[in-house]
């Protein structure tokens, strides 16, 4: 294992006690994606670099991107594919390197073409996964969404050896964005570490978002940490905890208080990176300037917070995630085949997710305590282990009404944690 | 709920709902999905990413009495242009009534112009994500003609 990759810079990090922050930041102009960079490298916390590209190259759809490059119109994130190589080495000339590692972040089902820019210019850093980038956010087939991803894992794999160590981060744990109950979360972040590792990966991190209540997300970090030290030899792996992905506080105060709790949950379970939300995440994409903010507070905030992670085994969300897990790993030797049976038959099923490779069986609620729950579990190895409340229909009031539970408890005003954040910031 | 996607009775004129060509989101389509439902129609869910040809087809095939596009990622404004503008061109489906709505623009709200534009092009309105908008579309759909019988 060598020092100079993305998970080797997050392990020094860690042992010198920092949380590494990251932003999610991409803009189409490689001026501001330089400017954007820059300032993360400078901000006042340990940092890693991020680009994140654009929708059009995203879904593939090269042309839009390249029009849009040709044309100068704005894009939501920066399109690697579509900029020749020349450009995104300017982008990079200088700031990129052990000291800074740079995370190509984006969100595809089919990633080859995203994965040959990025090694084009010397990154070798990246995120998704064969399920999480296929089933809530796209119309690609999961049989083909796990074909690319061999493809992809193994030529990114490619580039070990001759110094590189090449990363890749799951997005399992952030499936939906918000109301997936932890433990498939959890299962399916440690199914697509497998993956990567099965596939020639041997530098991974493992996701995990924030949801609704702060005990159980702490449990369920606890369960992903201790699913990975069983599963995950031969790697150098570690967790990053994503700030809220779902409906963002609309006030100033609200969206610091939930980032602030994102920073307390990262550092108490033991997490070594966090990838931040900003104050105008409810009303558009954040500003470079905004993003900085965010860094340096979560970065504050995480430097006064003790590391008290929990025992991995022993809750429920640890029984249900590893029901999960072994429930996938017994239908097949070939982890792609396993996972493709395991959607087919329903023994992985995402509640509320739209794909037709998803059973569509699994509901989920707020249970009045504030933690994640089922409401029914479908078809998924959860018998006897998972307390299920008996589904009700759901109205459209009422699904809102669970999409903002966050936002609208953060929002509501708390003197004692406004006064803890004004201390906080630089 | 009902199961996704939905699927329409025959010759019951169900609303498409459908994601921006480049947008993975889909919390905004479930919403929609169910508020369509309360309101007394059956619903065609397309899910993300819809592009202009698999819109255009499910469109003729259903021939719905909304078409609703909604979209979240910021490319609102310019993926809308592109699915209504081929919409229009289409013989028979020059006039079934087609609305757009979410966070249309990288930087917030679109602006007068650009919804102006999204209205030439050939959408019959255009909403924001705020509790007016959502509140202004649902006064709309009490005013369609196609509502099945519940």
């Amino acid at each position: 294992m060598t020092g100079g990759g993305f998970g080797a810079f997050v392990r020094r990090a860690h042992g010198a006690g920092h949380l590494v922050v990251q932003p999610r930041m991409g803009m189409s102009s490689p001026e501001r994606m330089r400017a954007g960079l820059l300032a993360t490298r400078d901000a006042e916390a340990t940092t890693v670099g991020t680009i994140t590209l654009d929708s059009y190259t995203r879904v593939g759809d090269l042309e839009s991107a390249e029009l849009a490059v040709l044309e100068g119109v704005a894009l939501n994130g920066y399109p690697i594919v579509s900029h020749v190589p020349a450009t995104t080495r300017q982008v990079l000339d200088g700031i990129h390197g052990p000291g800074f590692p740079v995370q190509v972040r984006h969100g595809s089902a089919a990633p080859q073409d995203i994965f040959r820019a990025l090694t084009a210019v010397g990154l070798d850093a990246s995120e998704g996964g064969p399920v999480s980038y296929c089933l809530p956010y796209g119309r690609v087939p999961l049989r083909e969404s796990v074909a690319h991803w061999t493809a992809s894992c193994e030529g990114l794999a490619a580039l070990r050896g001759a110094g590189a160590e090449p990363h890749l981060e799951t997005f399992g744990g952030c499936v939906l964005g918000q109301l997936c109950p932890p433990s498939l979360l959890v299962a399916v972040s440690v199914l697509e570490a497998l993956f990567f590792h099965r596939h020639g990966i041997r530098s991974i991190s493992v996701s995990y978002a924030q949801q609704t209540d702060p005990r159980q997300d702490a449990e369920a970090v606890a369960a992903l940490r201790g699913l990975c030290a069983r599963f995950l030899p031969d790697t150098e792996w570690h967790v990053v905890v994503y700030a809220y992905m779902g409906l963002y506080p609309e006030t100033e105060h609200g969206a610091y208080r939930l980032l602030g709790k994102a920073a307390e949950l990262a550092v108490t379970t033991g997490s070594e990176r966090l990838i931040v939300k900003t104050v105008a995440e409810s009303r558009r994409i954040p500003t470079v300037a905004e993003n900085i903010a965010a860094l340096e507070y979560a970065a504050a905030v995480a430097a006064r917070t003790p590391r008290t992670p929990l025992d991995a085994t022993g809750t429920q969300t640890y029984a249900e995630a590893a029901a999960l897990v072994n429930g996938v790993l017994e239908l097949d030797d070939d982890l792609g085949t396993a996972l493709l049976t395991a959607f087919a038959e329903g023994r992985l099923d995402v509640p509320y997710c739209l794909h037709p490779d998803n059973a569509g069986f699994s509901r989920s609620y707020i249970a009045a305590d504030g933690r994640l729950a089922w409401a029914d579990i479908g078809k998924m190895p959860l018998n006897g282990i998972a307390d299920v409340r008996p589904a009700q229909a759901v109205t459209a009031a009422e699904l809102l009404d669970s999409l903002s539970y966050v936002r609208r408890s953060f929002d509501r005003r708390d003197p004692e944690d406004t006064r803890a954040r004004e201390t906080a910031r630089p | 709920m009902s199961p996704f996607p939905a699927r329409p009775a025959p010759g019951d004129q169900p609303v498409l709902v459908a994601g921006g060509i480049s947008d993975s989101h889909t919390w905004n389509l479930v919403y929609l999905q169910l508020l369509l439902e309360e309101h007394g129609h059956r619903v065609v869910n397309l899910g993300p990413c819809v592009p202009e040809d698999l819109l255009i087809a499910e469109a003729l095939a259903h021939r719905p009495a909304l078409i609703v596009v909604s979209s979240v990622n910021g490319h609102g404004y310019h993926d809308g242009m592109r699915t209504v503008t081929r919409l229009r061109e289409h013989p028979g489906l020059a006039a079934v009534p087609a609305v757009i709505g979410g966070k249309l623009g990288i930087a917030g709200p679109c602006g007068a112009d650009e919804v102006a534009a999204l209205r030439a092009a050939g959408y019959d309105a255009v909403f924001d994500d705020s509790a007016e908008s959502v509140a202004a579309f649902r006064r709309m759909l009490g005013t369609l003609p196609q509502r099945a019988l519940v």
